[in-house]
């Protein structure tokens, strides 16, 4: 481990009425490193990143963000860390320009008039600091872009504020090959610049490819948090749907008290 | 402003300010942009709005067009709507409309309706046109228990537009209720200025019920449609309409005319504020390194409005009297109006964070929602002022029509505001949308019964047809550019 863990979860836990989504969740996330979030469907993903997007308030646990205890308690407290998440249905508005999204809700004034010459600038440098080349030009409206200029844009949007931690909720799901290669070089990139990165995904060689860690979830508990290069995709596949692969994961009787 | 020829070389782009070479993949990645700098010159520009009419958007270009088939059958037809008098008449027949037009475009864009605007007008109308008459004493006018109900309301709609932090809603209808309380409302000024704050609060709780409620807009304004056609008539007692003709102020605003002098100092000084500000634009955004249009396309743009608008104000300030007894010359009074109206909400819609978010909410309100935009308060916001331009727009019609009578407003005043703006290209999905629009939509309605009216021999049920195939000419563009660009 190079550093201190830039956010950290522990003994998590959430309800909704009898159902128990989250158990004691353990979760480090480090700068400079990918975090690959797994799990299958209900295994408690989503939810576990609204509780930190300070969209649904835990029952108990504690969050850490470098090394001091926060909380979450609505959308301002994550992005006012420095958190962002990159959500699956992006939430980028078609009927507006990129610049335009990068900057939604954040635009940038001069004597009350949009400064649209420093937002458009601006812009044009996050996207060249990211890489990105495909775009013609920061003025065209996002719906012409294609699936994977979208999720660049949405990427983009959320790394413009100096974030520090990033969330990226199967950023690849809907994507065509040349796409997702695009994106997964990105979130590569993003961690090389020092972000901490979560990448949710369902893909395995996704996972295999651009992640550090592998922590996999398992009907609402962390089966395993394991370094990427350890484990085999089978063996990840095992946590997921099994929640235990060999000594790794769960005990039989936690697996079974779930069930 | 895309520029499609990826990959050319571009001489003199600025790209090196683009990115300050922070590394050496970063200068790389900056080149990428390097052609981001719009059209280099008018033949590029002009290719480029060609790429963009294929692309599906429009823009004003089928309702300009529109305006220009429909003047060219009816001058054909007859002689008469060419005339200097009937292009007057045009115009102000049109500009209710328009006035209309512009709130419902703020509507419009969020992908609402407002199917109450017209009727509301007649509402904040009759409460101009009461105070004017009976002497600014609305409490006698009203009868005390509607007095009171009229204030409560007011009063509500205060408190609900100060929990949405809309301040200047919150002073408009408090300092208009304080007006009516007053007897000051006699006169034109406050009267007109009680009509607008009636407006700001009808549109405050309309807002509430249909952004904070919930209630689909189309059910909550068309009851409410029905409901302030029940109001006017209550406000109007026994039925018959209030004369707004003795106030002069009132009622020259739709019959009366500028001087030409004054007609060519008020164009002089809108030509030469559009001018200085498009081309200061152009060498700022240059020096910036920005995208910016060629000079010469925005000293052409501009010329060619010089040239047109020059036309309009020299055949307007023309005599058009029909004797030789009477002289009828000058802008009407309501026109500059108009044009302030549109340029202000231009302004708001362009170039504040405010109109960006209704955008935003319009196209994705969710999106809005997650990028910290408090989506309900916009929505509000955007009734509000829709209600005041309702009550604006009511305040020029009782002007053209001299009087306020029991089914002001009612109709088709309200299908003709929408139908305005959505042949000038304002979308009914939301999102997509200019003041313009109104302006240009505007005329094209009016331009239909106008000359109609001039062709003898012809049926006035050809009228409501006509109009009703433009309309759903213009919807079809709209629906067509709309498959068009998603198709990409």
């Amino acid at each position: 481990m190079p550093d201190s863990p830039l956010l950290e979860l522990r003994g998590v836990n959430k309800s909704f009425g009898p159902v128990h989504v989250l158990h004691d969740i353990d979760l480090k996330v480090y700068p400079g490193q990918v975090t690959a979030l797994v799990g299958d469907n209900g295994a408690g993903k989503s939810t576990l990143v609204k509780c930190i997007a300070g969209i649904y308030p835990v029952d108990s646990g504690e969050f850490f963000f470098d090394g001091k205890p926060v909380s979450f308690s609505g959308p301002r407290d994550a992005a006012g860390l420095g958190i962002e998440i990159v959500y699956q249905d992006l939430a980028l508005a078609d009927n507006l320009d990129i610049v335009q999204n990068l900057f939604l809700g954040r635009e940038i004034r001069k004597f009350g008039m949009l400064d649209e010459a420093t937002m458009e600038r601006k812009a044009r440098e996050t996207l060249a600091s990211l890489a990105v080349r495909t775009v013609k030009s920061v003025r065209q409206s996002v719906s012409s872009l294609s699936g994977g200029q979208r999720q660049t844009v949405a990427i983009a949007k959320a790394v413009l504020w100096n974030s520090r931690v990033v969330f990226l909720d199967e950023p690849t799901a809907a994507l065509g090959v040349a796409q997702t290669r695009q994106v997964l070089d990105l979130v590569r990139r993003l961690a090389d610049n020092g972000l901490g990165v979560v990448l949710i995904s369902h893909n395995m060689n996704d996972v295999k490819e651009v992640s550090d860690h592998v922590a996999a979830l398992f009907l609402g508990r962390l089966a395993a948090d394991v370094e990427t290069k350890d484990v085999t995709t089978g063996q990840i596949v095992e946590l997921i749907t099994s929640g235990r692969s060999g000594s790794m994961g769960l005990s039989a009787a936690a697996t079974n008290a779930s069930m | 402003m895309s520029s499609p020829d990826l990959g050319q070389p571009t001489p003199g782009a600025p790209a090196a300010q683009v990115a300050p070479a922070a590394s050496p993949g970063v200068a790389l990645a900056a080149s990428d942009f390097a052609n981001d700098v719009g059209a280099r010159n008018a033949r590029e520009a002009f290719g480029n709005y060609i790429q963009r009419l294929r692309g599906g958007d429009m823009g004003a270009l089928p309702a300009v067009g529109g305006l220009i088939v429909l003047v060219i059958v009816f001058a054909s037809i007859s002689g008469g709507f060419l005339s200097k008098g009937n292009f007057a008449n045009l115009l102000t027949q049109a500009a209710p409309i328009m006035l209309l037009g512009m709130g419902l475009v703020f509507i419009l864009l969020l992908g609402e309706i407002d199917l109450s605007a017209g009727t509301a007008s007649g509402v904040s109308a009759a409460i101009m046109g009461l105070a004017l008459t009976q002497g600014g004493d609305l409490n006698q006018a009203l009868g005390t228990p509607v007095y009171v109900i009229v204030l409560l309301g007011m009063l509500a709609a205060a408190l609900v537009a100060g929990f949405y932090r809309i301040w200047i809603a919150v002073g408009v209808i408090v300092l208009g209720a304080l007006v009516m309380l007053t007897s000051w409302d006699q006169y034109a000024i406050p009267g007109i200025f009680v009509a607008i704050s009636v407006g700001v609060a009808i549109g405050t709780l309309v807002g509430t019920m249909v952004a904070k409620i919930g209630i689909p807009s189309f059910v909550v304004t068309l009851a409410l449609f029905l409901g302030w056609q029940g109001v006017l008539l209550q406000f109007l007692g026994n039925g018959s309409a209030i004369d707004v003709r003795r106030n002069d102020f009132i009622f020259n605003l739709e019959n009366s005319n500028f001087s030409p002098a004054v007609g060519w100092a008020i164009w002089a000084v809108s030509i030469a504020a559009y001018l200085g500000l498009t081309f200061g634009r152009s060498f700022r955004r240059r020096r910036a390194g920005l995208t910016a249009e060629p000079l010469l396309v925005v000293a052409l743009r501009g010329f060619t409005l010089a040239a047109i608008t020059g036309v309009a104000v020299y055949v307007l300030n023309e005599n058009r009297g029909r004797t030789v007894f009477t002289k009828i010359e000058g802008i009407p009074k309501i026109i500059p109006v108009v044009l302030v109206l549109l340029v202000f909400f231009t302004f708001i819609l362009t170039r504040t964070a405010f109109g960006r978010h209704l955008y935003a909410v319009g196209g994705n309100a969710e999106a809005a929602r997650r990028a910290g935009i408090d989506v309900v308060r916009i929505r509000v916001a955007a009734f509000i002022i829709s209600g005041a331009m309702t009550a604006i727009a009511g305040i020029a019609l009782a002007s053209r029509l001299g009087s306020i009578p029991s089914d002001f407003g009612g109709r088709n005043t309200l299908l003709f505001a929408v139908a305005a703006a959505v042949i000038g290209g304002t979308s009914l999905f939301g999102g997509k949308g200019k003041m313009r629009d109104a302006v240009i939509g505007g005329l094209v309605i009016a331009i239909i019964p106008n000359g109609l009216g001039l062709i003898k021999d012809i049926p006035s049920s050809y009228e409501l047809m006509i109009t009703a195939g433009v309309l759903l000419l213009a919807a079809s563009v709209d629906a067509l550019s709309r498959k068009r660009t998603s198709a990409r």
